[in-house]
Parts: C-alpha cells; sequence; structure tokens
C-alpha cells in the first residue's frame, strides 16, 4: 500500500484544508449576515410598531399634526386599491399565462411574451407609476384611485402570467390526452382540467402577486397620492399606506412618525405573513 | 362525467358563441368555434403582455419629447439640475444610480455566493428550507419599509459608530483615500448602497440555489472522489459548470438595485451634485423622480421623465441580459417571484 498525501504533514494538503475550513467559516458568516438584517429590521419594527398599535388605528382617520388619529383611511384605499388592481391583473394574467402553456408550442408570440415577461417582472416599480401617469392620469387630468389600482394591476400581471405558465408546464399532458380522447374540445379540456390540476400554484401566484404589490409605494405616488381624508370615492385621489406612511415618516411631527411606523409594523407582518401562507398552502399540495 | 362532452353544461366561464345555440346537429362546428373562441381571447391577452414594454417605452419618449428635442444626447453628461432656471441635465443621478448599483453588487455578490453555498453544500437538509425562507423573506419587506428603516435606525448607528473609524482608516489610504473622505452624514451613497445590497442578496441566493442545484451530482462526486475539499467543489467544479446562471443572477440583482426607489428616496440625501466620496448625499434617477415629480411642472416634468427612460432602458437592457444567460441554464421551476 502507498503511503497516503493525505495527511497533515504535507504542507499542500494542510494549506487547502486551511483554505476550505476558512471558506467554510466565511459562507456561514454571509448567511449570518443576511439574517442580522432580517431580524433588525423585523425586531424594529415590532418593537416600535407594537409602541403605536392601538385600536384607533382602526377606527379614526389620519389626523392633522398634533392630534390623535388612526390609518383607517389608508387602510381602506390600499385595501381598494389592491382589491381592485388584483381583479383586472389576475384574469389578464391567467389568460395570458394560459396561452403561453397551452397554444405556444408553435409561433413567435409565446417565446416572445414569455421572455418580455420576464423583463417586466423585475422592471422598476416607478417606471410603471410614470407609465400610468403618462396614459391615464395626464390625459384625466387628475391623481385617482383608479389610477393606482391599473398600476398595480400591472405589477400582478406578469407574476400571475409567469405562475399560471409555469404551473400549467406541470400538468402532465397525459391528462390532457385523457381529456381530449374522451372527445372534449381543446378549451374545455383547458379549463376543466388544467385549470383544476393547476390550481393550487396559480391561487399561490396570486397571493405573492398581493403580497408584492400592498407594499408598493413608488408606483402609487404619481397615481393615486394620498388623500387626508375617508374616501370611497376612486375617481379622486385616495389615500393608501405606504404612501402615507412615505409622508408621515419623512415629516417633522413625532405624533406621525410614530402612526408611520404603526402602518410599517402593519403592512410588513401582512405582507410576510400571506409570503408564508402561499408557500405552505404550495407545498400541502 | 357526462358533463366534459356536454356542450351545455353550465360550468363553463367562457362565453360562448351564438353558434351554439342548437347543438345536436352542428357540435362538431360550435365547439371548433367555442375553441377558436377561447385560444383568440387568450392570445389577446398574449399580446397585450407582449406589447406593455412597448407602450411603456413609446409612453415614456413622448411624455419627455420637450426635453429630447432641446437637449438631445447632451442631457446624458449635462451636470446641471436648476428648475429655476430650466436647465436639466441626468449627469448626477446617473452616476448616483450606478455608484449605489455598484456597492450594491460588490456587498451582495459574495454574500449571496456564501449563502447559496450554505444552503446547498454544508446546511443539514432539516435547515435548509426554514433558513432558505427565512433569506427569501428579504425579498418580501417592502422597500418603504427598509428606506425607513434604513433612515431612523441604520444611519444613526453608523454615523457615529461606524463611519468615522471608516473615514479614518480608509480615508487615509494613498490613491484610493478620497473615495472614502468627507463628513459623516449618516446618508449618503454608501448607505443607499449597503441597504440595497441588503433587498438584492435574496434575489441573487435564489438564482444561485437554483443554478448550483442543476449540477450532476456525479461531477461533484468525482471531485470529492479525487479528494477535493468542500471549497474546491465549489469553486472549481460548480462556479464553471453554473458561470452563466451565475452571471445572469447577478445582472438580476442589478437589474433590481438599479431602479428600487423607496429605500435609495430615504438614505441617498437627495442632493443635485456630483459625489466626491462614497460619503456624499447624492440623487438616483428613481429618488429625484419620487421626490420631485409631484411638484414638477413643464420642462422639469418633461426631463424628470426622460430620467425614467434612461432608467427604463437601462434596466430593460440589463434584465434582458440576464434572461438571455439564464435561459441556458434554465429549467421549468415553480413559483419564483
Amino acid at each position: 500500500m502507498a503511503y497516503s498525501v493525505i495527511t497533515m504533514s504535507n504542507p499542500v494538503y494542510r494549506t487547502r484544508r486551511l483554505i476550505n475550513i476558512v471558506m467554510l467559516i466565511l459562507s456561514f458568516a454571509a448567511l449570518s449576515f443576511g439574517l442580522f438584517w432580517l431580524f433588525w429590521i423585523i425586531g424594529t419594527l415590532l418593537f416600535k410598531g407594537a409602541a403605536a398599535l392601538s385600536l384607533t388605528l382602526f377606527t379614526e382617520i389620519t389626523p392633522p399634526p398634533g392630534q390623535t388619529g388612526g390609518l383607517l383611511n389608508a387602510i381602506m384605499g390600499s385595501v381598494m386599491m389592491v382589491g381592485v388592481g388584483t381583479l383586472i391583473g389576475t384574469p389578464v394574467g391567467i389568460l395570458a399565462g394560459t396561452y403561453l402553456a397551452e397554444y405556444g408550442q408553435r409561433g413567435w408570440l409565446a417565446p416572445a411574451t414569455r421572455f418580455l415577461n420576464d423583463v417586466l417582472l423585475s422592471a422598476p416599480s416607478i417606471i410603471i407609476g410614470l407609465f400610468i401617469y403618462a396614459v391615464y392620469v395626464a390625459q384625466v387630468g387628475h391623481y385617482s384611485g383608479w389610477a393606482g389600482a391599473i398600476a398595480l394591476s400591472i405589477l400582478v400581471v406578469p407574476v400571475v402570467v409567469r405562475t399560471t405558465d409555469n404551473m400549467l408546464m406541470l400538468v402532465p399532458n397525459s391528462l390532457r390526452e385523457a381529456a381530449v380522447a374522451l372527445g372534449c374540445p381543446k378549451w374545455r379540456m383547458i379549463t376543466m382540467v388544467s385549470y383544476r390540476a393547476a390550481k393550487s400554484g396559480i391561487i399561490t401566484g396570486v397571493l405573492l402577486a398581493v403580497a408584492r404589490i400592498a407594499g408598493e409605494t413608488a408606483p402609487l405616488l404619481f397615481t393615486a397620492l394620498s388623500n387626508q381624508f375617508m374616501s370611497w370615492d376612486m375617481n379622486g385621489p385616495m389615500a393608501n399606506l405606504p404612501v402615507v406612511i412615505f409622508q408621515f415618516a419623512a415629516s417633522p411631527f413625532p405624533d406621525w412618525n410614530t402612526l408611520a411606523w404603526a402602518g410599517a409594523a402593519l403592512i410588513t407582518l401582512l405582507v410576510l405573513s400571506i409570503n408564508i401562507v402561499a408557500r405552505t398552502f404550495f407545498r400541502q399540495k | 362525467m357526462s358533463t366534459v362532452v356536454n356542450n351545455n353544461a353550465p360550468t363553463s366561464n367562457v362565453k360562448r358563441p351564438a353558434t351554439s345555440g342548437n347543438p345536436t346537429p352542428r357540435k362538431s362546428m360550435s365547439n371548433a368555434s367555442a375553441d377558436s373562441l377561447f385560444k383568440g381571447v387568450t392570445r389577446t391577452f398574449a399580446f397585450l403582455v407582449f406589447s406593455l414594454l412597448a407602450a411603456i417605452l413609446v409612453s415614456l419618449v413622448w411624455g419627455s419629447r420637450e426635453t429630447l428635442m432641446a437637449y438631445g444626447p447632451a442631457f446624458l453628461w449635462t451636470n446641471e439640475w436648476d428648475p429655476v432656471n430650466s436647465e436639466f441635465g441626468a449627469w448626477v443621478p446617473i452616476i448616483g444610480t450606478l455608484m449605489t448599483s455598484a456597492i450594491a453588487l460588490i456587498i451582495a455578490v459574495p454574500v449571496s455566493f456564501g449563502i447559496a453555498m450554505f444552503l446547498t453544500e454544508l446546511s443539514p437538509t432539516w435547515l435548509r428550507r426554514p433558513l432558505g425562507t427565512a433569506i427569501e423573506m428579504l425579498a418580501a419587506i417592502p422597500s418603504i419599509i427598509y428606506g425607513m428603516w434604513g433612515l431612523f435606525v441604520f444611519v444613526p448607528i453608523f454615523q457615529v459608530y461606524i463611519q468615522p473609524s471608516l473615514v479614518n482608516t480608509l480615508g487615509e489610504l494613498p490613491f484610493i483615500g478620497g473615495f472614502f473622505a468627507g463628513p459623516p452624514f449618516g446618508i449618503g451613497i454608501f448607505t443607499a448602497g449597503l441597504i440595497l445590497s441588503i433587498m438584492v442578496i435574496p434575489f441573487i441566493t435564489a438564482v444561485m440555489r437554483d443554478v448550483f442545484e442543476l449540477v450532476p451530482a456525479l461531477l461533484k462526486e468525482s471531485a470529492y472522489g479525487l479528494c477535493s475539499t468542500t471549497w474546491e467543489v465549489m469553486w472549481k467544479v460548480v462556479l464553471p459548470f453554473t458561470k452563466s446562471g451565475v452571471i445572469g443572477g447577478i445582472m438580476l440583482g442589478l437589474g433590481r438595485a438599479l431602479g428600487e426607489t423607496m429605500a435609495v428616496t430615504f438614505v441617498i440625501g437627495n442632493a443635485f451634485r456630483t459625489p466626491d466620496s462614497i460619503f456624499s448625499p447624492a440623487n438616483s434617477i428613481a429618488s429625484a423622480l419620487a421626490n420631485e415629480f409631484n411638484e414638477a411642472g413643464g420642462m422639469q416634468k418633461s426631463a424628470l421623465i426622460e430620467l425614467g427612460l434612461i432608467l427604463f432602458l437601462i434596466t430593460t437592457i440589463v434584465l434582458a441580459l440576464a434572461k438571455l444567460l439564464l435561459v441556458r441554464l434554465s429549467r421549468s421551476e415553480g413559483v419564483k417571484s
């Protein structure tokens, strides 16, 4: 048996081992670096948000400086705009995703759309705000909740297109063939077989899209603006949590800052829990 | 299920064409037209998504036509932003955007590589999912939260405890010391870059993890069989094999960093002058838009939309390159938003 060079007395092996250990430690340090910020940020939010949390947040509207109040109008505005944005964006995304997955085997449109959709998925959200400003707000002449909802819906579309496409692609072709062999027309096959098989994945995609737009500020700045009063009118400027947080955090008034922290904690907890729910929901299926 | 072939089943959520009125004699005909209608509808929406980027481009060009005509390409390198005298140039925000993104990548790339390596090679299997989810949660935190936390929590600590020592040590270095000089404001390009790096780490890590898992086990086992250390397997086998995917992931992170708005707006300092060190307050394209757009009018609005156009072009090119690099190593993956 020849003697092994893999011993600690071999200087080359010692150096390699040392480098390996240093790199493994650095790799662990990198993970700790990432987690460190996560816990610091969430800790801050819980700490500052808990101090500001009270029932009046949900019962009163945003106050003038120096008075007490809550975030009711901002919460309602956010709920309405996120709701309408999701309602517009989801069907568009699902139908477009259906084309990509079910009809996209031939022709140029499906691969090109898939490519551009991925670019759109990461496009800066402030650009979407500018786009809706240019094509809607500037034409109508005033900021409005509708404009905000449309801007948010454009952020929903690429997420839903991508998940619908991916999830339909995962549906086994034998299922489709079985349906067609029973004499089922293609559109019926898609709606009754493919959609059902891909349902949980598509719902996950919609949930993730909601989580994404719930915290988006930039596209609402130029579209919905904000409103310090309670407003149900989607055709006028509308308060919404992210922009109110932005304005209140940047203000010099301490009670506004406190409200901003409360709103920040609220929105982060909501977004993080939607994310976690979406993941567990999808994993179960 | 008899309803599968029954054309009059009420479960359909697609409007049937009028020809399906008398199903019995013309069944195959109405099925065919329902089919083409459904295909047409989905195709229309796919085309809508397809044309969205072009529509954005056209609207931005149209919105910025005044400054496009007035300044031409000189807008890019004009170092002037004076709304009072209507003098506009994009130099300062372009430099600010590029510098913050560069700092973000310098920090985020090695860290993401380390995290991806830990999660694919070192971590016990039962820890992988919770740790991976925790890192992905960094991407879920809204950008305005990063900005607020950065300004009110991170900046005061950084300004008092960390920045002075950085200025006193790195700032004294020959040649490159100037980059780190300057008064410790706390806010500025470096702070923005650091916070951006935290925000793009989950995106780069996710891509790296995905592509690292594509490496055939056979390759890694062969290297281990030749007595390679874990690090050598990562550096000399896994990384070369996944090179284009890793670069694609980095580009994806770059695309995110370039267009990030709210976090940067809070901590960059919003100063329209050319930065002389990485601690100077400056401005990025996105933060200039967020701060000035609603108060702007006339030429300034047009100049801001042109800034948006520049940002849109840069990010689209970067993201398209990222996508092209990833296509080679792509696979049908689950949900990655």
